[in-house]
């Protein structure tokens, strides 16, 4: 068993590190990686601050603290998906292939994918973070609590690479990216993105009291904020996410491996 | 039989070349269909999520649907960029422009004419945003009159951003480069006035952003035949910043397709 999991480690490493390198050396895909989530943000704490004037809005850190929370989770989300690219184009150049004959731990692939998207998304956060605390964000949470909130939108990076990857390793092409991109681009949108939810209007309001990306969001702020409320709600949603995609993303590499 | 070259037109050169590039696109729904669809899907999320805005005293609007509608038509104007630069990055591709430049056609209709599909798309698009518009509740403020100005603006934003993706991909000879100039016009749109007017954004450094991005020009012009009704000052801001595009765009296609064509 012991030797099970060290095979099964060192093919994972091998492919993080292969992944994490092309990522750092290619500034193709180095730099939209962070053009999208630094561009909404910006733009959203920006633009909307006035928002926070709005009667029936209350959030004590401020609005730029209250949309850097969605951006910390778009940007971690996002980096899961940009890693469905990366796969794609494994499989468009036939590396996927030669890298599962070389490997009879297949799922160990789709676990570096995980990894190295995992240490990406950190790395994006601390830059997210770095340029919002230039605009003015505020942290009053303990290090527990800014400590939690970081680790939810770590955990929401696994979710989408188990999804990218489910995706990709079924489908094997690029063509499949905007039927990748949507409904995860879509999901963390039907939440509350710009107010509370209780400020939200009409048929959102009711898509958004549904939608598990609203506990998660709103978890993040009230752990950003110092008075954190339904934290438990949100880990226990955001496991049964990743346990339903991680299922998604295993039997992906199971239709990979079947094809041949 | 005597051999000799047949000349046609520069219009009808541009004819054969655009019904041709429209056809290609007509093929390809996977090309134009979610600039149907996602810039309304956004433009339902911003107005339900952003409906009280409306609040903030000296906001322009009742309802931020009206607000944001002019939004779509810009995003709609960034799928033509894709649209434009994708087919034509495949023709060079596929080798079709250097078969092309031994034949008489002229620079300008081959520019022109791989415009033509993705003009198309976002003049339908466009037609398809205002009647959703409309349906949910959008009434121009400039009336009926305001329609065909407004298309005539989304016509020429569409030409605009097509010019930008048919430049990149002369210049890098193929589609992936316009894929990548994708995120960048994106943050142009977010980086403009679409959200917010630029008299309500608080924060200064994000004004004056706004103030130097001509995206923001393109979006009040079409706004403000929607919530404001006649005003010249912003219509001949955006005709203004659409010709300075439209221009530096097609003459760095021309000097693009240049260097891009060998002609023997």
């Amino acid at each position: 068993m012991t030797g099970y999991l060290n095979a099964w480690m060192r093919t994972a490493l091998a492919v993080a590190w292969r992944h994490l390198y092309k990522w750092i050396k290619v500034p193709a895909n180095f730099v939209p990686t962070f053009i999208f989530p630094l561009v909404f943000f910006t733009s959203f704490a920006g633009a909307l601050t006035r928002i926070g004037e709005v009667p029936g809005f209350s959030y004590e850190p401020g609005y730029t603290s209250f949309i850097f929370v969605f951006s910390l989770l778009q940007t971690c989300l996002f980096g899961g998906l940009a890693t469905g690219f990366t796969i794609a184009g494994d499989f468009q150049s036939g590396f996927a292939r030669r890298l599962m004959l070389v490997t009879r731990h297949r799922t160990a692939i789709l676990g570096g994918y995980v990894i190295s998207t995992f240490a990406r998304a950190a790395l994006m956060c601390v830059v997210v973070t770095a340029v919002a605390s230039v605009i003015g964000l505020r942290l009053p949470g303990s290090i527990v609590e800014i400590a939690a909130m970081y680790l939810l939108a770590l955990l929401l990076s696994v979710c989408g690479t188990f999804w990218a990857a489910g995706m990709m390793f079924r489908f094997r092409s690029p063509q499949v990216a905007p039927a990748m991109q949507i409904p995860m681009f879509t999901a963390i949108f039907l939440a509350p993105v710009y107010v509370p939810i209780g400020l939200l209007d009409g048929w959102l309001r009711t898509v958004a009291r549904y939608n598990p990306i609203s506990w998660v969001l709103e978890a993040g702020r009230s752990l950003l904020a110092g008075a954190p409320t339904s934290v438990g709600l949100a880990f226990g949603l955001i496991a049964g996410v990743m346990l339903v995609l991680g299922v998604w993303g295993v039997t992906g590499v199971r239709s990979a491996e079947r094809a041949g | 039989m005597t051999g000799g070259t047949i000349q046609l037109s520069l219009a009808r050169q541009v004819q054969v070349l655009a019904w041709r590039n429209i056809r290609r696109t007509a093929r390809q729904p996977a090309s134009y269909v979610p600039a149907f669809i996602f810039p309304l899907l956004m433009m339902s999320i911003n107005a339900s999520g952003l409906a009280d805005a409306t609040r903030i005293p000296g906001f322009p609007a009742d309802s931020y649907l009206d607000f944001a509608l002019a939004m779509t038509f810009m995003q709609g104007a960034l799928f033509a960029t894709t649209t434009a630069g994708l087919s034509l990055g495949e023709d060079i591709e596929g080798g079709f422009l250097d078969r092309l430049a031994l034949t008489p056609m002229r620079g300008a209709a081959l520019v022109l004419g791989q415009l033509a599909g993705a003009i198309v798309v976002a003049i339908a698009a466009s037609c398809w945003y205002l009647l959703v518009g409309v349906t949910f509740g959008v009434r121009l403020e400039a009336g009926w009159g305001g329609v065909p100005v407004l298309l005539v603006l989304a016509f020429a934003t569409a030409l605009a951003f097509s010019a930008i993706g048919a430049f990149m991909a002369l210049r890098a000879g193929s589609g992936e480069a316009v894929q990548g100039l994708f995120p960048v016009l994106f943050a142009t749109l977010f980086l403009s006035s679409a959200t917010m007017p630029r008299d309500l954004i608080e924060k200064d450094w994000f004004r004056t952003i706004t103030t130097w991005n001509p995206v923001s020009y393109m979006v009040e012009g079409v706004r403000s035949l929607i919530i404001t009704g006649w005003d010249a000052e912003a219509l001949l801001r955006d005709a203004a910043v659409l010709t300075g595009v439209i221009a530096l765009g097609l003459y760095g296609c021309s000097r693009a397709l240049r260097t891009r064509l060998a002609r023997t």
